[in-house]
């Protein structure tokens, strides 16, 4: 039987901001103008929405202070934060609540100054303080955890330097074609290995931006998605799931919550990973992109190395990945959620000039969260595939 | 519903009786007494089935590397450190430091054994090559 929720509701607008550096903007400014632009895109206005989700790194009662300056009173508000993955799992609670009568427009919105509070030495919440058993070892997080990670699948499966590189690699020739990307220059796989160590085996070109960026989607249901500007993406599948905190309690470092969460999201939306024409994965490290192309079955584990080496994720290649530059090269603003989901729909939309993916149908975003902690994994359709 | 004293909650919680174990230095972790998995970190309830009836040990400080890194850092702001995730011999996983070593010479598979030290005036289980 059909799962309730398979193609129930559909992304109608998107809303971006620039990337890199907003000088002389708060976050709260940035999520606005996301936000605003993403209702414009679907022809709506703030006054339509009646359903918020957001999340925060920088405040407890980030969704109570997004709707007072926003000005909208919804029905239905989450700002669950599992990480930077939370703005993928919003989509999956606007997603029920739409199907479920609750609200009607979702608007799940996003906004930050990371590389200016960085700048200006302005230091946000500690995500890791009262991390039981671990805080009190004062590590370098979360660089560390995820370099842990890299280490022990190297480990287990011969996993290379070079592979990794060749990760931050192909991520930087698909952002020389997005003309929005931060980083365009060409990048070689001796730069990326030959670079500056940063927490072993990480050199810096392992690891993402840090970027001033808002982002914004606006979700309806199905049957309302049809009479909007652009055409629907329809949500055909959405999976989440969790495994630890802190990696000293990840069960496997070599495997992600994404086994799971990838094929609940697979079961929905009746496909398989063969069927995908792009995936947009969160790779706040190279490591990441590794870690999902096997845990969401596009290749056995251990292999992801190899396949990369072999030019599948680049332009020209098998599976296209991170086809806006990913948050190595594209943006990376503390919470990458929202951008994988974008770039999907963008995808789906076919209007991504020199990066679009020829006749893509089927796009997978797949959202991590803390150190590899949470994994959300959602697969669009255009109506073709409903 | 069972008086308070026989409460498996009663009296100091597991974190407490933990952190008094360093302080005398003994490093105490429990083993659930129904499914018999160790429980590490401390907790209220075994994480592997759910049982709040578990019993402390000493643990045997034996441990093996299962992840390891270098966090690079300039001599003049302290030097590089070795970061490291350690399986217990009794069971149980832990991030932790290794030290008295190169950190760049920490090698998974390497057996390791524990001892309390500090960092920042905090007590915590750190570890040296075995």
């Amino acid at each position: 039987m059909t799962h309730p929720l398979r193609g129930s509701s559909a992304v109608v607008g998107i809303g971006l901001t620039e990337f890199g550096d907003l000088p002389g903007k708060t976050a709260i400014e940035v999520l606005a103008e996301a936000s605003h632009n993403a209702l414009a895109d679907a022809g709506l206005t703030l006054r339509d929405v009646d359903g918020l989700f957001t999340s925060s790194m920088e405040r407890v009662f980030h969704p109570l202070q997004v709707c007072e300056y926003l000005g909208v009173q919804p029905k239905v508000i989450d700002g669950t934060n599992i990480g930077g993955s939370a703005f993928v799992n919003c989509v999956h609670t606007a997603a029920m609540a739409i199907a479920t009568g609750e609200c009607e427009v979702a608007l799940i919105c996003y906004g930050s100054i990371s590389r200016s509070n960085r700048k200006n030495k302005v230091r946000g919440a500690n995500p890791n303080a009262g991390a039981l058993h671990m805080s009190e070892y004062q590590s370098r997080q979360p660089i560390v955890s995820y370099a842990m990670a890299a280490a022990r699948h190297m480990y287990q499966y011969g996993t290379t330097r070079e592979q990794l590189s060749h990760v931050a690699v192909s991520a930087r020739q698909w952002a020389m074609k997005n003309p929005r990307a931060e980083m365009r220059d060409p990048l070689t796989v001796e730069e990326v290995s030959n670079a500056r160590l940063i927490c072993d085996p990480f050199t810096l070109f392992d690891c993402c931006l840090v970027s001033d960026a808002g982002a914004a989607i606006v979700m309806t249901s199905a049957e309302r998605a049809k009479d909007f500007p652009h055409k629907p993406v329809y949500l055909l599948g959405i999976g989440t799931a969790i495994t630890h905190d802190q990696i000293g309690q990840m069960p496997d470092l070599t495997v992600t919550a994404a086994a799971q969460s990838g094929p609940r999201a697979f079961a929905m939306a009746e496909m398989k990973p063969s069927d995908i024409d792009v995936a947009e994965f969160y790779d706040a490290f190279t490591i990441n992109t590794l870690l999902f192309l096997e845990d969401l079955g596009f290749v056995p584990k251990g292999e992801a190395g190899p396949f990369v080496a072999d030019g599948n994720i680049a332009p020209g290649g098998s599976l296209p990945v991170n086809t806006n530059g990913g948050g190595l090269s594209c943006v990376h603003p503390g919470m990458y959620g929202m951008f994988v989901t974008i770039e999907a729909v963008e995808q789906l939309r076919g209007g991504c000039g020199e990066r679009q993916i020829d006749g893509a149908q089927v796009a997978l975003a797949n959202g991590n969260g803390g150190v590899l902690s949470s994994q959300v994994t959602a697969i669009y359709g255009t109506d073709e595939t409903l | 519903m069972a008086d308070s004293a026989s409460s498996p909650f009663a009296g100091d919680g597991p974190e407490l009786t933990f952190r008094k174990g360093l302080d005398s230095g003994e490093f105490k972790i429990q083993k659930c007494n129904d499914c018999g998995s160790t429980i590490y970190y401390p907790r209220a309830v075994c994480n592997h089935c759910g049982s709040a009836n578990y019993s402390w040990h000493t643990a045997s400080g034996n441990g093996t590397v299962y992840s390891t890194s270098v966090e690079r850092t300039p001599p003049e702001k302290g030097g590089n450190q070795n970061l490291a995730i350690i399986d217990l011999e009794e069971g149980g996983r832990l991030m932790s430091r290794v030290v008295d070593i190169d950190p760049t010479e920490v090698k998974i598979g390497m057996a390791v054994k524990a001892f309390i030290g500090e960092i920042g005036g905090t007590k915590l289980i750190l570890f040296r090559p075995a």
